[in-house]
């Protein structure tokens, strides 16, 4: 009688594409570059590669979805960040491999960074109804009017996501631009992509409307250019750029509309763990000051 | 007895006259206005309350169609189905009145001959209103000869918003004139006065010049109809009841879709108004697609189980 | 004629045990030296179950349970690990709130329409929005680490069960406190339920702790000597004996207590939405609101006309089964309230103000008041002076701004008010003006988690809501 073995089964690989107005498309330009394991060097994906186009048709998404994100209530978009932060624990298992082979770094540590990804998350939620209170005033001016300062978000900013830390490093330059209402569109991590991209699962499935959160995976020296000098752009962080010539660059390009301009951190990329501040969320708020007389 | 805006007997003989009597009426509170109506659509309408909604709605339905593709086969189409909604169910009433385009009243007129249904057109250069005013009173003149007994005009948005209310005032009272016999309905067009303040003072215009209903929109402009814009009119025409003696209705047209929009708005006449206005001369509802919901909702509260669209006629 | 049929929600939803015991160290316990008594529903005095009147002992084991608790467990937690407690608290709450509305309804007796789109709402956003300070305490303006005080001991009251178990719970569990909470004697049912939900939410033990009672095991709550702050929200009266008690302790007090709002509307108001401003004022939750509108200031050259629409708009005020979604007016909280509604009600006919009530049948069982408004009324009648508590206007005149303001400002309350007027210059001055915690333009009975709500003079001192909220659950 011959036995007959199981054969292994075969897994059914994801396909990582970009993620824009709520959507998965391929890149326009029908490219794509190959992704390697940080651990073992193995072949991971085929992740999509950004082009100019993907990113102006992401800057039209994120200004489409500007109105309706900034115009919903505090407490609606805290409620939305939190449900993010459950769906990334629903999650918790995939985010740990892909962490771990994205950053050469052990399931321990992985597990680490996923957890701080998440209660960094769970941070930004609760901050939605509350940077007004901290931020904001009622001002006593010296004649009979009432005078009151507020914070309102500047629009859309774009980001270049941190490229070694690729999930905590992302959530921690994502989540403050748009708690306070903005939108954005973000270049990832080039060698790290995948994280970000099931992230971007996480956000289509957690009421986030679309456009509001964009992720082009790709390298930033060729997509941040076109973000830098784009018209319709408000505000820019430059996190992920290390090359200081191409730093420098970009700031002189965003002049050009008066965006507002996160620099690079100094040094080596900062710890993500550490509690973030308020920093990152105030670059992203105007203010905006009224007065009303006061009389009968 | 309420008597809270009293207009001059000389009122409409100056532009600044009536200015000043319309920015005189009370403002309306947006926020305070949605929430009001917000409210009133929770109320729950079930079994015999929904029954008796359902046959309302129907009945003050004005059955609609306004396409530049509109054809005699079309419209003979409609109005078979006005007459007699569900075909299956001899107990379902007519609709109010059908509304066409002027140059198919007379099609209409033939197709609805014996019947109760009346015959509503729209005319005076619907819907945008932009023509000279000798062209939009021969449109109404046209409509009636051919039939109609109902017209539907639209105010001149544009000379409201530049504030010529008394041409506005003047063009309706002419047009009522035109009218004849047949009663008109003013449309205010009210997405495009777009405050709801422009909604209570384009609705005592409307009133003051002689309309017999004021409504919402022409249905060509989104949004159309909505809660709160026909509960600030409601509240105009209890008003100016309370005020005149005059009772004047108030249609709501377009963007009314399902059962449990209409009676949504017969809950908003309901408790604005009341009694005296839950009958086709006192509400109408312009829909087209709501009249199979409607029947579709009848039929369930009747068998028990949810209906499906192929056992109701398209027109 | 338009009549709407009866839409019940069904009562299949929720699960009220024929009796409960205490909540204290994560689980339900027989009490020690506590009695039982019966809670009643309202609207058709059935019983619906027992519940335990706490004794000295019952505290005692709450107080030292909350203490081991803050001092093992909770103090300890890192901030964001406290926060996600407190989310998980208020998803639970969003998950079973059709439950709890109606259990809510049932025992208190107001409308399930307000409990269902009002208080269930708030009572999660409360949970949600103090979740999020739990970790960024050092933002909050009280210095870079403000510590809790220990300790809450909270006696809540019967108008808003679980909403006020929110208002209390939701800031002191975020600033690190422990506490030991007595819901009203005759609305223990949604706290009993909240219980619960700690348990689903694996709580730590001890961190809350819910003790039923009356009156006596309030006062043993708050005189207890084991706790470090004492939170109240309810009458004028017995506020003034708490306060008394602390005196010479190191105990923190805030408390919530009546009202006599002045409801003042201009001669420019937005009429229609003032209309539905007044009725929102002192008939919503049957004017059992501490900031209830229930002095009606309206400007004397529109004060006839604005009554006549009034009573014309109360006539379309639906009375009768909280349970039924389209009712406007439920029961009266328990026989001693409409006691006290009948008594000063027949006060304010016998000192001459006109007495009239909105047309509605009352049913047979129950305890039912129909909406009823006061003219002719002046600052010397005691229906303007004394809070009623229940749906009963009274309206007063005024002529210009400076009197309305002297007017609405001449009592010994001080927690809402509510301007209405069309000119924003008016409501500025206006609100400058008024001595009252809260002032509400162009709108009334509005509240949010990040609005900090409380009164002036004889309505009470501490805020709860907002950043301010956390102050009364801090070290500083």
């Amino acid at each position: 009688m011959s036995e007959i073995s199981e054969p292994e089964r075969l897994g059914v690989r994801k396909t990582y594409k970009l993620y824009i107005g709520g959507a998965f498309p391929r890149s326009e330009s029908g490219r794509s570059y190959e992704v390697r394991s940080a651990r073992d060097g193995r072949f991971l994906a085929n992740a999509a590669l950004a082009s100019r186009k993907d990113a102006r048709d992401a800057v039209v998404a994120a200004r489409k979805a500007f109105g309706g994100w900034s115009g919903a209530t505090a407490y609606n978009r805290g409620q939305i960040l939190y449900r993010v932060a459950e769906m990334l624990e629903g999650r918790r298992a995939q985010f740990v491999a892909e962490v771990s082979d994205s950053e050469g770094i052990g399931p321990r540590k992985a597990e680490r960074v996923v957890d701080a990804a998440i209660d960094r998350w769970v941070w930004y939620a609760g901050w939605s109804d509350k940077i007004a209170q901290v931020r904001g005033s009622s001002n006593p001016v010296a004649g009979p009017y009432f005078d009151f300062s507020v914070p309102e978000p500047t629009g859309v900013v774009a980001l270049v996501a941190p490229q070694r830390s690729s999930l905590l490093g992302l959530v921690s330059v994502v989540a403050p631009a748009i708690v306070g209402g903005n939108t954005c569109v973000a270049v990832t991590a080039e060698s790290s992509p995948l994280p970000a991209i099931t992230l971007s699962e996480v956000l289509a499935t957690s009421d986030l409307p679309g456009g509001v959160v964009n992720l082009l995976t790709g390298r930033p020296a060729e997509i941040a250019p076109w973000l830098a000098s784009h018209m319709d752009v408000n505000a820019i962080d430059l996190c992920g750029i290390e090359a200081p010539a191409l730093a420098t660059e970009l700031e002189a390009a965003a002049a050009e509309n008066l965006k507002r301009v996160t620099r690079p951190p100094a040094g080596d990329e900062p710890d993500w763990f550490a509690e973030p501040g308020l920093g990152r969320m105030l670059s992203f708020l105007e203010t905006k000051t009224v007065w009303h007389p006061v009389g009968i | 007895m309420v008597v809270t805006h009293e207009p001059p007997s000389d009122l409409a003989v100056s532009n600044g006259g009536l200015r000043r009597f319309l920015h005189g009426l009370p403002g309306v509170d947006h926020v305070g206005a949605d929430a009001r109506a917000a409210a009133l659509a929770t109320r729950s309408i079930k079994t015999t309350a929904k029954a008796f909604a359902l046959d309302l709605a129907v009945r003050t339905i004005d059955l609609t169609t306004l396409e530049g593709q509109d054809t005699p086969g079309k419209v003979r189409a409609m109005a078979a189905k006005a007459r007699r909604p569900d075909p299956s169910d001899p107990s379902c009433p007519p609709v109010a009145a059908v509304c066409v385009y002027g140059d198919l009243v007379a099609v209409a007129a033939d197709a609805l001959r014996g019947s109760d249904v009346h015959i509503a057109s729209v005319a005076t250069a619907f819907p945008s209103g932009r023509a000279p005013l000798d062209v939009k009173l021969a449109d109404v003149k046209a409509a009636v000869a051919a039939g109609a007994d109902e017209i539907d005009m639209v105010i001149d948005r544009g000379a409201f918003l530049a504030g010529h209310y008394l041409e506005v005032h003047d063009e309706i009272v002419a047009t009522k004139q035109a009218c004849g016999a047949a009663h008109l309905k003013v449309i205010l067009e009210t997405a495009e006065l777009a405050t709801y303040d422009n909604v209570r003072r384009a609705s005592w215009l409307a009133m003051l010049a002689g309309a017999d209903f004021i409504k919402t929109s022409t249905g060509k402009v989104s949004p159309a109809a909505t809660l709160p814009v026909t509960l600030v009119m409601l509240e105009a025409v209890r008003d100016f009841r309370d005020q005149t003696g005059r009772l004047v209705g108030v249609k709501a047209a377009g963007g009314i879709r399902t059962a449990k929009d209409a009676i949504r708005y017969l809950v908003l006449v309901n408790e604005t108004v009341g009694d005296d206005w839950l009958t086709p001369d006192g509400f109408r509802l312009g829909a087209s697609t709501l009249l199979n919901d409607l029947l579709m909702q009848r039929q369930r509260l009747a068998t028990g189980h949810y209906a499906g669209p192929d056992y109701f006629t398209l027109d | 004629m338009f009549e709407y049929a009866p839409a019940p929600e069904s009562r299949s939803i929720v699960d009220i045990h024929p009796s409960y015991g205490l909540f204290v160290d994560g689980d339900f316990v027989d009490p020690e030296d506590g009695v039982r008594f019966k809670t009643v529903n309202p609207a058709t005095e059935e019983v619906l179950a027992e519940v335990v009147a706490a004794g000295p002992r019952d505290v005692d084991r709450a107080v030292a349970a909350a203490r081991a608790a803050h001092e093992t467990r909770w103090s300890t937690l890192p901030g964001r690990e406290r926060a996600k407690y407190l989310y998980r608290l208020a998803r639970i709450v969003q998950e079973r709130s059709r439950e709890l509305a109606v259990l809510e309804s049932i025992d208190n007796g107001k409308p399930i329409r307000e409990s269902r789109d009002v208080d269930l709402p708030l009572v999660a956003a409360h949970f949600f929005y103090y979740a999020g300070w739990a970790d960024k305490l050092g933002y909050a303006g009280f210095g870079p680490d403000p510590r809790p005080l220990g300790v809450a001991g909270q006696v809540i009251p019967w108008n808003f069960p679980l909403l006020m178990l929110a208002w209390k719970l939701a800031p002191a569990l975020a600033c690190g406190n422990t506490v030991v909470l007595k819901p009203a004697e005759t609305t223990p049912l949604t706290a009993l339920a909240f219980a619960e939900i700690c348990q689903q939410a694996d709580l730590p033990p001890g961190v809350v702790n819910i003790v039923t009672g009356a009156g006596e095991t309030g006062r043993t709550l708050v005189e207890h000597p084991g706790i470090d702050k004492v939170a109240f929200t309810g009458s004028t009266e017995v506020g003034r004996q708490i306060a008394r008690s602390v005196a010479g302790t190191t105990k923190k007090v805030t408390l919530e207590l009546g009202g006599k709002a002045a409801n003042v509307v201009f001669d420019d108001a937005p009429l229609d939405q003032a209309i539905e401003g007044i009725v929102n004022g002192i008939f919503f939750n049957q004017g059992h609101v501490c900031c209830a509108g229930s002095r009606l200031l309206v400007q004397e050259s529109i004060a006839d006309d604005l009554l006549d629409q009034l009573k014309r708009r109360l006539a379309t005020l639906r009375l009768g089964d909280p349970l039924d979604k389209n009712t406007d007016v439920g029961a009266i909280n328990s026989s001693e309230q409409l006691q006290r509604i009948r008594l000063l009600s027949d006060i304010g006919e016998q000192e001459g103000a006109e007495r009239w009530s909105a047309p509605c049948e009352l049913p047979d069982r129950g305890f039912w008041f129909p909406p009823t408004v006061f003219t002719g009324v002046t600052q010397a009648h005691r229906i303007a002076r004394e809070e009623v508590f229940g749906p009963v206007l009274s309206v007063l005149t005024f002529r210009t701004p400076a009197e309305a303001v002297e007017k609405a400002n001449n009592t010994p309350y001080g927690l809402s008010a509510g301007v209405w007027t069309e000119k924003g210059s008016r409501i500025l001055w206006m609100a400058q003006r008024l001595r009252a915690g809260v002032v509400w333009a162009n709108t009334f009975n509005r509240f949010d988690p990040s609005s900090p709500f409380g009164g002036y003079k004889e309505s009470g001192y501490g805020r709860e809501g907002g950043r301010h909220g956390l102050e009364a659950y801090l070290d500083v």
